[in-house]
């Protein structure tokens, strides 16, 4: 067998087996999910009770949880990544020597563990949101969803920054200077030619932090305070569907209460492929018009 | 004397470090003429076309001295946007915007500068520019289509176009043709030609020929400096240093 077979071949069952890998998750998340689906049907996730000593299993909770966290972690982010891209991806092809290390520490930041991001918050932000409360008037519980979404936000900048700064850097020399050979400043052609030009780019940044804040377990669940009631505001303690399995699947009473955390690990599932699937087609859009 | 020249270099020098590639040039560029500036690659007269608008200055690390003055008043003591919109350029490579339409390109300086125009402006505005550019005829029934589908002779007379647009006093062209097919450099050359009407033209060429055929005065510059200038007919017929000669003739370059 000559080489390139053998390299095309081995190609094929690669891509063969990750098809393979996603589509047995599915299928073994479905029949997990089975005994609590059976039992509930649509109601788990339209119920927003859920009870296990009770046997009362309703996720809207958490998946209300999990799209307000990601969502205002993304709000706040966002401004900032994208200056953030601006920033590495105009200085870095000026040669600036800052840039770069500015574009090391910002790759540091996506490989830091969750679970120190958890340490993190629980010892620095909660404190701060703490005090905010009691500036508020409101309860200083200190950890909920806001707590949550300020710590997402802050893990995936690095994810949202670094596919738009390299979008940034690959803007041709060309454009540039074509359009400070119009008059433009330094802003103007910022503005009016590198974002146009790097808008799909931005997308998936976006959709790649999104999908991140998702699914992020460890350090929501630090601080989120794990309140299994619908969040009543944005300061309210809560879980997202990826802190309450974390948080109740290893003291799980009886078979039902499982199933319904695996189904809750389904729904999440659908979501995440929900979110890219229109995710991609925004991406597509803006990228035809090129 | 005094005022039939638009633009004139004082001992302008310019350099990335300490390499100084452009050596105490003074040129005079007269008003309605092309004057080419022709010589080998690296002789330096890239890096002095765009001292002329400012450009160099996008380069980190050029240093510069002398001076540049347009009707009299020293460019570099004014806003480098304002001397970049009363002095044009077009590039060697083609360079539409790929995110804009045909019609917005030629806009384009009005449109990254925010300065709003009405319907009426902007449609002169495109339609003569297109004209002057030769490109009208070819581009009126798909103005709102994206630059980048047109031919590259096409996508460099837009650049052209949208140069014109601004309306500038003078065009710098850097190589305009080197990146074109033969007939797509002669219908550019002889837009130069009939450019020279409305704005004076500064043309760098490597090109011996096409210095020779669309322009009125021809520098020859080597090593950084200009060597030999003079009416384009007496270069090529009688050029006064040897080395103009040589280069004419092909011993180097």
């Amino acid at each position: 067998m000559d080489g390139d077979k053998a390299f095309r071949i081995g190609l094929n069952l690669t891509a063969f087996l990750f098809i393979l890998f996603v589509g047995i998750t599915f299928l073994s998340l479905i029949i997990a999910s089975g005994p609590s689906i059976k039992a509930f049907g649509w109601k788990f996730v339209i119920s927003t009770e859920w009870d296990p000593t009770a046997g009362k299993f309703g996720a809207l909770p958490f998946l209300t949880g999990t799209l307000l966290t990601s969502f205002l972690a993304l709000l706040m982010s966002t401004p900032l990544a994208f200056s953030l891209a601006l920033f590495l991806g105009i200085y870095s092809r000026k040669g600036l020597r800052f840039a770069y290390i500015l574009d090391y520490a910002v790759d540091l930041l996506a490989g830091i563990p969750s679970v120190i991001y958890g340490l993190w918050a629980l010892f620095f932000l909660v404190p701060v949101v703490r005090w905010m409360e009691i500036k508020m008037n409101i309860t200083p519980f200190g950890v909920g969803i806001f707590t949550a979404s300020l710590v997402l936000a802050i893990m995936i900048i690095p994810y949202i920054s670094s596919i738009s700064k390299e979008m940034v850097a690959m803007v041709p020399q060309d454009l540039l200077e074509a359009g400070m050979a119009l008059g433009a400043t330094d802003w103007e052609v910022v503005k009016n030619i590198i974002v146009p030009y790097c808008l799909s780019g931005f997308y998936a940044g976006i959709l790649l932090g999104l999908g991140r804040a998702l699914g992020e377990t460890m350090a929501v669940t630090m601080v989120i305070g794990n309140f299994n009631g619908m969040p009543k505001d944005l300061f309210s303690p809560g879980n997202t569907m990826a802190s309450v399995i974390a948080n109740e699947f290893a003291e799980a009473v009886g078979d039902l209460h499982l199933s319904s955390l695996i189904q809750i690990g389904l729904w999440l599932f659908l979501v995440n492929v929900i979110v890219n699937l229109v995710g991609q087609v925004i991406v597509r859009k803006v990228s035809i018009r090129r | 004397m005094e005022k039939e020249i638009i633009l004139e270099t004082i001992d302008l020098s310019a350099a990335y470090g300490d390499n100084w590639v452009v050596k105490s040039v003074n040129l005079a560029v007269p008003y309605n003429k092309v004057i080419a500036i022709m010589g080998p690659s690296g002789c330096g007269k890239s890096t002095f076309i765009r001292c002329l608008n400012r450009m160099h200055e996008l380069l980190p690390g050029t240093k510069i001295k002398g001076q540049v003055l347009l009707e009299g008043e020293n460019i570099f003591d004014l806003p480098p946007t304002t001397v970049r919109r009363r002095i044009g350029m077009v590039f060697q490579r083609p360079n539409p915007f790929p995110t804009m339409s045909i019609y917005d390109n030629v806009l384009a300086g009005y449109i990254l500068r925010g300065e709003k125009l009405s319907r009426a402006e902007r449609d002169e505005i495109v339609e003569t520019s297109l004209k002057k550019a030769f490109l009208w005829d070819e581009v009126k029934d798909s103005l709102h289509k994206r630059g980048t589908f047109l031919s590259g002779g096409q996508q460099q007379r837009l650049c052209i176009a949208r140069a014109l647009a601004m309306r500038p006093d003078i065009l710098l062209l850097d190589e305009p043709t080197s990146a074109l097919d033969p007939k797509a450099q002669a219908m550019i050359e002889e837009l130069i030609t009939q450019l020279k009407e409305t704005v004076s033209i500064v043309l760098v060429t490597h090109n011996r020929a096409q210095a020779a055929r669309v322009s009125d005065y021809t520098a020859f510059m080597y090593l950084g400096e200009i060597v030999e200038i003079g009416p384009t007919p007496q270069m090529f017929t009688a050029p006064k240093d040897p080395r103009t000669e040589e280069y004419l003739t092909g011993k180097f370059g």
